[in-house]
């Protein structure tokens, strides 16, 4: 059975594939969003040494490392869901006998393997010859950021999934994909690193899950966050997963009761 | 007027379409305003903590997206071709639009107007008001007349680059991934484009020219004279770029010969 679900990882992989030349294009215009960003920061920083506890050197790192997680972790699973939902086509999906938010997940997950490995490594190595960012040395640094990563991954892709089920109850959630997206891009810390906000906005911001998405992740790999802090980065990761499943589950029963089809 | 009426009738039809989901309608014009408020913020978070943007205020920089959000709203509204290559391409309407007498252009635009869009340019106008006010900005003559000239050019540079990018669908049955991303990169011409390296400014302004989308047009208005040779000529890049759109676009129509099936 679980031989199924990793067949879907390897599908997504393939049918990833047969699309690359998008990621070449990618990989340059990700280097030019983080060459835009590095810029807007200089000028920021003029002379100034220091910016919400982070150096100019460690912004640029932010800056590039957070572009590059977003290249892994984004997917479209929320059209593709509503999609599902909008033609029928998850009436026949919900009946065959495997998990359908499991099985989004896992094609989720292919396509990250995917971005991961034609779009991030390669989009890292272009943005570390061009742009000063320092990369830790430890290996330990290495295996603890891959681990958030995939955390970034789990929980950016719950809340797509969140969002493509909407669909069952709002029939047309273009307008919520959308907020998803501006909200996901500005609170997980992408744009503006949370610490750089005002006071009462970086308080909100950090009792919601967003900032597990990029920010924290972020800041362990520019060396902001050591010790212990890590730890806590990682147990924060995990309690947003865990909590985040209880919406999904409950949406998915929800839904299969509530399920009718537009057209199709 | 033939094409006029056409408008008309795709407006009406447009509100039938979107008053069956109701709900949703006002979500989206809710997360298009949403989505300038983080823009906002983004430039109010840069001014906590500096004073000047590469010589810029911050009233100045305001002004500069509020102006940018001007052409923005108008091109969001009347050239939308999101997901031309699915919709059209992939699913074959193409062959509809070819059938039609309207130029296929025109009608693949018409069926897809969005005019909560508008609701930004509204919005822009009234930040340049309040930042122009703070600027103590002169009302001259030009002035209406010079923003109408320079939004008009400034769609005219949406439309020409968005068309030719959409027009690659006909060369690679692919989905290209560039067009969402590009979205990103049209920000970036609303900050002062001298804080780039000449690199970006060379891109930015001859390119892809999104700097003539905001900073280049607005520093006429906000007196920047080391920037007014370049806001005079945005009517002539928006010829050019629309030209260049229009032309690849109907050369690739040419070359369309259906997905099959």
């Amino acid at each position: 059975m679980l031989g199924a679900y990793f067949d879907f990882i390897r599908i997504r992989f393939l049918t990833m594939l047969a699309y690359r030349v998008n990621y070449y294009s990618g990989i340059l215009i990700y280097t030019l969003n983080i060459g835009v960003n590095y810029f807007t920061w200089k000028a920021i920083y003029g002379g100034g040494e220091s910016l919400g506890g982070f150096t100019s050197a460690q912004m640029t790192t932010y800056v590039a490392v957070s572009w590059m997680a977003r290249a892994f972790y984004f997917n479209n699973l929320d059209r593709e869901i509503s999609t599902d939902i909008r033609d029928g086509s998850i009436a026949i999906q919900f009946i065959r006998p495997y998990n359908y938010v499991l099985v989004k997940m896992m094609q989720g997950l292919g396509e990250g393997l995917f971005r991961f490995l034609m779009l991030m490594i390669p989009g890292m190595i272009v943005a570390i010859l061009l742009f000063p960012v320092q990369l830790p040395t430890e290996p330990a640094a290495w295996a603890g950021f891959l681990v958030m990563l995939f955390f970034s991954f789990l929980i950016s892709s719950q809340i797509n999934v969140i969002t493509g089920l909407s669909a069952f109850f709002v029939e047309n959630n273009e307008g919520v994909m959308r907020m998803k997206r501006v909200i996901v891009d500005l609170f997980s810390g992408l744009i503006v690193p949370i610490s750089l906000f005002p006071g009462w906005l970086s308080s909100v911001l950090n009792v919601l899950p967003f900032q597990a998405i990029t920010y924290l992740p972020g800041s362990v790999f520019t060396g902001r966050v050591q010790g212990v802090g890590i730890w806590n980065v990682l147990g924060i990761q995990v309690f947003w997963f865990l909590v985040l499943l209880i919406p999904i589950v409950w949406l998915y029963h929800a839904a299969r009761k509530r399920l009718f089809v537009q057209g199709g | 007027m033939y094409h006029l009426g056409l408008l008309l009738e795709y407006l009406k039809n447009y509100m039938k379409t979107r008053l069956t989901y109701r709900a949703d309608f006002w979500v989206e014009v809710i997360s298009d305003l949403l989505f300038q408020a983080t823009n906002f913020i983004f430039i109010m978070v840069i001014f906590m903590h500096t004073e000047s943007l590469g010589g810029w205020n911050q009233n100045e920089v305001v002004f500069v997206y509020g102006f940018f959000m001007v052409p923005f709203g108008v091109f969001s509204c009347f050239v939308n071709m999101w997901n031309f290559s699915e919709r059209y391409i992939v699913k074959g309407e193409m062959d509809r639009v070819l059938t039609r007498p309207a130029h296929n252009l025109f009608q693949i635009l018409l069926e897809n107007v969005d005019p909560p869009s508008l609701i930004g340019s509204f919005i822009g106008l009234i930040i340049m008001a309040i930042s122009g006010a703070n600027l103590g900005l002169p009302f001259e003559w030009w002035t209406i007349p010079a923003l109408l000239v320079l939004t008009l050019s400034a769609v005219a540079i949406y439309t020409g680059i968005y068309t030719a990018l959409t027009s690659l669908s006909f060369y690679s049955d692919a989905p290209t991934g560039i067009l969402p991303l590009m979205y990103n990169i049209q920000n970036y011409g609303r900050y002062p484009v001298t804080i780039y390296n000449r690199a970006i400014q060379v891109l930015l302004t001859w390119i892809i020219p999104f700097a003539f989308v905001g900073i280049y047009p607005a520093a006429l208005f906000l007196q920047r004279d080391e920037m007014r040779g370049m806001a005079i000529l945005t009517p002539v890049v928006g010829a050019v770029f629309l030209a260049i759109g229009l032309f690849s676009w109907n050369y690739g129509v040419r070359r369309y010969k259906g997905a099959g099936s």
